[in-house]
């Protein structure tokens, strides 16, 4: 790349600004970045070692891990969050991709007020909303149940509201060449709308499946059964049972965000793309 | 192939109506053009005969039969696009296949007919690859190919060409005019370009605000114009107005302009419009100041002025005159047209 000399400062300026940029960002790397590395470092440290002042441990063990995979039913809760992730990644998306296009295409009366009742719902969050939500899912009887901790998280309006507005800006003649080429609106739906979604239900899809891997307060209020636990769950109970393990702790953090760590290098574009699109942070 | 009827059609969007009782026909094979400037409700008019807008008075007709409440797909109709609407998933082949393919077209017949169409717009290079790969004019001709695979008896063009430049439209043209002179099959075509209007089309429909001002073949629209807007509307550069009255057989204007009329015009106010071209300059004649010179090679346009009238002349060749300069001008009586100053409409009288 060929350096462009700015048409409005000059070269010291511009180093000066630059320089001071690096400096703020390396710091606030450095502040997100540095717990990572303690919890890392803790979960290579012994349980006496665990609250030592040094970043490298002393003696270095993988001894937490092998506790933490084999004395705990860790891997269960693993493959109950990748389960319970996966499966409202897939059925959330289904869904909201059928209720943004409606609400996006199709005319029917209501259709903005309940476009608003969706919206609206961005602006409560689950702990508000928590003793009702649980108090209506034990009465359908699914309380310890993988549909019970799946079901409620289904619903979001984010990605409706997301996927409304990707379907408002589509140009609508392409729907209108499928029309007159014999398509019904499922076929439009199916055939036309859903692959033309598809860089946004990618960057919605890692959006989902990170909540939902790091969701924990919602699980936790769910499922007692240690059987359905998420990683989440099974990690907070690290410090009730054994109040002093934080060893054990780090150790299966380290491990749960190993997954978000591949999504992460494996799909980075995508979630970059997913930020800018959604306006978040 | 067929005839579409357009039976005292109406549009209304809630309270506004946009198509006031439209009524025209259109004969089986013919290469008809829906023209006027923007919102005069021709695309409208369009997409009610394709079945995309609701019909809110009237009948559409096509081939005899009411399709008002017929929809879009069992018309027999297809459609090319402005932005060409193809879908940017599917390859060309995919994109002209696509209706066969919702019609139940068995492989082996659907294949043989995009091939058909491909070899017929020069796409067979092409039906591997996606629209995002293809330049313009490669989408235009795919549009144009989906649109041939269903073999329709009615193509409906919206402004197909909108989206080329220049120098592609033109070429367009003519193939759009090649391609409806071998399939002979009747097309409705809107635009606003009136260049596109004179070299295209069997016949003419004008619109504005909803109505139709005028149907005719090209040269019938530009050599008798019903009236002032269809004057103005075709023909470039457009026709000059000069504002004046019938008084003792002339037409005389307040700038010095005396033109002998044939007898039997009614004396009163009256506007003159003659096309540029048949402006003459003479060394006698009435005289106007040169305003502007623009040679463009084989003709040159020049905006001249007497007084309040202002006049543009297209003359062939090259002239040696400067802004600031006076010239006398002549008009050629035959191509001179009278309309009311008050309703507009041309008067049949012309000048001798």
């Amino acid at each position: 790349m060929t350096k462009k000399p700015s048409l409005y400062f000059s070269a010291s300026q511009v180093t000066l600004v630059r320089l001071v940029w690096m400096t703020v960002a390396a710091i606030l790397a450095l502040m997100i970045i540095f717990p990572l590395l303690w919890m890392t470092s803790i979960s290579f440290k012994t349980a006496q070692d665990a609250f030592s002042p040094t970043l490298l441990p002393a003696a270095p063990t993988f001894g937490n891990f092998t506790y933490v995979i084999t004395e705990v039913p860790f891997v269960r809760y693993m493959a109950n969050s990748l389960f319970v992730s996966a499966t409202v990644t897939v059925v959330a998306l289904f869904f909201h991709s059928m209720a943004g296009y409606a609400l996006a295409r199709l005319r029917f009366p209501g259709r903005e007020l309940i476009f608003l009742a969706i919206f609206s719902t961005l602006l409560v969050s689950l702990p508000v909303i928590i003793v009702p939500l649980f108090i209506i899912v034990r009465a359908m009887g699914m309380l310890n149940t993988y549909a019970g901790i799946i079901v409620p998280s289904v619903f979001n309006a984010f990605g409706i509201f997301l996927l409304r507005q990707y379907y408002l800006s589509l140009p609508r003649e392409i729907e209108e060449a499928a029309v007159i080429d014999g398509a019904g609106y499922w076929r439009i739906y199916w055939s036309v709308i859903l692959p033309l979604s598809k860089p946004i239900l990618a960057a919605l899809a890692i959006l989902f499946f990170l909540a939902n891997w790091n969701a924990f307060l919602w699980p936790l209020t769910v499922a007692s059964d240690q059987n359905l636990w998420v990683v989440q769950v099974g990690i907070a109970n690290f410090k009730s049972e054994y109040s002093a393990a934080w060893n054990y702790m780090m150790a299966a953090s380290t491990i749960v965000a190993i997954p978000t760590l591949v999504l992460f290098l494996i799909f980075q574009r995508q979630i970059m793309d997913s930020i800018k699109t959604s306006g978040l942070k | 192939m067929a005839r579409v009827d357009v039976d005292n059609v109406v549009k209304r969007y809630g309270a506004v109506q946009v198509v006031h009782g439209v009524s025209t026909a259109i004969e089986d094979g013919e290469f008809v053009i829906l023209v006027g400037p923007s919102g005069c409700g021709k695309s409208t008019l369009l997409r009610m005969i394709a079945g995309l807008e609701h019909v809110s008075g009237g009948t559409i007709s096509i081939d005899g039969e009411v399709v008002n409440d017929v929809a879009p797909k069992d018309r027999n109709i297809a459609m090319v696009f402005q932005n060409y609407a193809l879908y940017p998933h599917m390859t060309v082949a995919q994109n002209m296949a696509f209706s066969l393919k919702l019609a139940g077209v068995p492989r082996q017949e659907m294949q043989a007919k995009v091939e058909n169409a491909a070899r017929t717009l020069g796409l067979e290079t092409l039906l591997d690859r996606f629209p995002g790969q293809l330049s313009g004019g490669q989408r235009q001709r795919v549009a144009m190919g989906r649109a041939i695979v269903r073999d329709p008896e009615v193509f409906l063009f919206d402004e197909p060409l909108s989206n080329l430049d220049a120098k592609l439209r033109v070429q367009m043209r003519a193939e759009i005019k090649a391609l409806h002179q071998r399939l002979k099959t009747t097309t409705i075509y809107v635009t606003h370009d009136q260049v596109e209007a004179m070299t295209m089309a069997d016949r003419i429909v004008v619109m504005r605000d909803g109505i139709i001002e005028q149907v005719g073949t090209p040269l019938d629209l530009y050599d008798a114009p019903a009236n002032l807007f269809v004057a103005g509307f075709l023909g470039s550069p457009t026709m000059n107005f000069i504002d004046g009255r019938i008084e003792g057989g002339h037409f005389l204007n307040d700038d010095g302009i005396s033109i002998a009329a044939s007898g039997g015009l009614p004396e009163g106010p009256v506007t003159a419009g003659i096309r540029p071209n048949l402006v003459g300059l003479a060394d006698k004649g009435s005289l106007f100041e040169v305003l502007v010179v623009e040679p463009t090679g084989a003709e040159t346009q020049l905006v001249l002025q007497a007084g309040k009238t202002q006049l543009v002349a297209l003359v062939q060749g090259r002239v040696a005159l400067q802004p600031g300069a006076s010239v006398g001008i002549t008009f050629d009586p035959s191509g001179l047209h009278l309309f009311d100053r008050r309703t507009s409409t041309r008067l049949p009288q012309m000048f001798s």
